[in-house]
């Protein structure tokens, strides 16, 4: 069984139907791809997906647990961690402060209250680790706002991983960012991808054609086509909803 | 020593002594300044309520309008646990801290998913229905008069008992409850706890998604919050020996959110203290001078607002080189939700 598994997922907001039957199914110690042209439905396939919307109908699988409905807490709790296409960091704090908000240690004693959290050297060494593991060693210090954007876009990776997942979802993890800032970051995610499960959702063709175990094809709200690049770049439906356009 | 050193520097800072040194000594200096005792027991009180109320509003960035709810309740809570059952200083400010959490602790089921201004509007609405009632229920509140001739009791250690009949002994006994407040706070902004509370300031959404339940946290900061509301004013109404509604009324909880404002609690620990005592000298020293002394302390707000929305705290920061650039955002932003 895999992984992560998405059975006949359906969500409307009003008369707008946004995603009609969608059935996606992730393996683990994979690099699995979502592309789509802007709009298909796949940031609202990941917010439904972990929670930050409810489907209508549809059930959602992870490790052979049901999870379909529970709120994004209990749904990162579990050990599903995502990235924003949106950057979401928190500004104020440094680097390295970021990170350990999001260190499963430190939120297991959230509610520690007279314990210094600067204090605690081991969770500060942890989150040191994954911040050089995303390419930002030697900015521990510095605010989280005064990065620049690819340093932010590698940050907000960092603190999804900080989170220790078991699944890594990354929303259009190169958003916003050039030609060189593209290519580091594809470095970073296929230095991730020995370790971790992940999943990536793009409208970058060519990032995940190079990265990816397997693609789904999400359009109209629909999964249109999955499988191998190799097997999609023959597909006659991607080629005419997308593909050709790019190649 | 060096232990000892350490296990002190953990729990107090300098500017913690420091804070305290002059206010330890301010029953020396404030008549010589032609200011008065009780002033002094006034300021202390405002603090301890402003740094409770700016764990909410600077740290996470919850802005309520309707604090001064928590702080009738507590004063009327200690007068009548004074009068009604009988008098006894500890378990009196137990008592006015308990309930004064429990009616947070209420309140905050109401509020805790929502943020920017609906959370705002709300704290509003049940402010006013916690005033109202203060000024209905007459046979448990005394109506508008307030509950009359509370008394100070002694405090007793050991075997030894001080009187606190006099604004002095009062003062030093309200400053050490600050002094208490400051330590307890200073940890919990540093916590887990108190850094969990800023991340879901800076960015709720995100703190959700590592895994947090915001409601949880956001429900605790408001009934701590409330707790020690309510604790500053059971040590209000034996300043006042009296507790009356005027305390739980709109303007005084918008007093509280314009000290904290204005002394720079988003950028500041010491936020609120600056505007507490900022506050004061401008009624007792502007007050001397012009009786529409308000209207100028008003101004002073809007200017901070436009200009200067980290406060008299951020500017100093400024001044000094040690700014964080923090963005004073959280109350002027516009919840979603």
């Amino acid at each position: 069984m895999a992984l992560f598994e998405a059975h006949g997922i359906h969500k409307r907001f009003g008369h707008q139907v946004v995603l009609e039957q969608i059935n996606l199914s992730f393996e683990s110690n994979q690099l699995s791809g979502v592309i789509g042209p802007n709009g298909a439905g796949k940031t609202t396939c990941f917010n439904v997906l972990t929670g930050r919307f409810k489907p209508d109908r549809g059930q959602v699988l992870f490790d052979g647990e049901d999870i379909t409905g529970l709120a994004p807490n209990g749904i990162a709790r579990r050990g599903i961690s995502r990235s924003f296409q949106i950057m979401s960091l928190f500004d104020e704090y440094s680097a390295l402060e970021n990170l350990l908000i999001a260190l499963p240690e430190v939120r297991k004693r959230g509610f520690s209250m007279m314990r210094r959290l600067d204090a605690d050297s081991e969770a500060a060494d942890r989150a040191s680790c994954v911040l050089a593991r995303v390419g930002l060693a030697g900015s521990e210090h510095r605010r989280a706002g005064d990065l620049a954007y690819g340093e932010r876009r590698s940050l907000e990776i960092g603190v999804a991983l900080a989170a220790e997942p078991r699944l890594l979802l990354l929303d259009e993890p190169t958003s916003g960012l050039g030609a060189d800032a593209t290519a580091r970051l594809a470095e970073l995610v296929r230095s991730l991808k020995s370790d971790y499960s992940i999943v990536v959702i793009e409208h970058d063709m060519r990032f995940l054609f190079d990265l990816a175990d397997t693609i789904s094809v999400i359009h109209w709200g629909q999964v249109i086509a999955s499988g191998t690049p190799e097997a999609l770049r023959e597909n006659k439906w991607v080629r005419r909803s997308m593909l050709g356009r790019v190649e | 020593m060096d232990a000892l050193q350490a296990i002190v520097g953990r729990w107090v800072s300098r500017e913690m002594l420091l804070f305290l040194l002059v206010l330890v000594t301010l029953p020396i200096w404030i008549e010589p300044f032609g200011l008065y005792q009780y002033l002094g027991v006034e300021i202390v009180i405002w603090m301890i309520y402003g740094f409770g109320f700016n764990l909410l509003l600077g740290y996470s960035g919850l802005p309520s309008f309707g604090h001064g709810a928590f702080f009738g309740i507590g004063a009327y809570a200690f007068g009548l646990f004074q009068v009604q059952i009988f008098e006894n200083l500890l378990l009196g400010i137990m008592g006015a801290v308990a309930a004064s959490f429990v009616a947070g602790a209420i309140v905050a089921c109401f509020l805790s998913h929502r943020r920017g201004i609906y959370f705002a509007l709300m704290t509003i609405a049940f402010g006013q229905v916690f005033w109202f009632i203060a000024i209905k229920w007459h046979a448990l509140t005394g109506g508008e008069d307030g509950l009359l001739n509370i008394p100070r009791p002694a405090l007793e250690v050991a075997v030894t008992s001080v009187g606190l009949g006099s604004n002095v002994a009062l003062f030093y006994f309200a400053l050490s409850v600050l002094a208490v407040v400051i330590v307890v706070l200073w940890r919990l902004v540093h916590s887990p706890f108190g850094k969990v509370l800023q991340a879901i300031r800076q960015n709720e959404t995100r703190a959700r998604f590592v895994g947090y339940n915001v409601w949880l946290f956001k429900w605790a900061a408001f009934s701590l919050s409330a707790a020690i509301a309510g604790l500053a004013g059971s040590l209000f109404s034996m300043a006042q020996q009296s507790a009356y509604p005027d305390v739980m009324s709109l303007h005084a909880s918008g007093i509280i959110v314009m000290m904290t404002l204005i002394g720079g609690g988003f950028v500041s620990f010491w936020g609120p203290a600056i505007g507490v005592a900022v506050y004061f000298l401008a009624r007792d020293v502007l007050g001397t001078m012009t009786e529409t002394w308000l209207l100028w302390f008003g101004l002073l707000f809007v200017l901070v607002v436009l200009f200067k929305p980290e406060g008299i705290a951020g500017a100093w920061q400024q001044y000094v080189g040690t700014g964080s650039h923090r963005r004073v955002a959280s109350l002027f932003r516009l919840g979603r939700k």
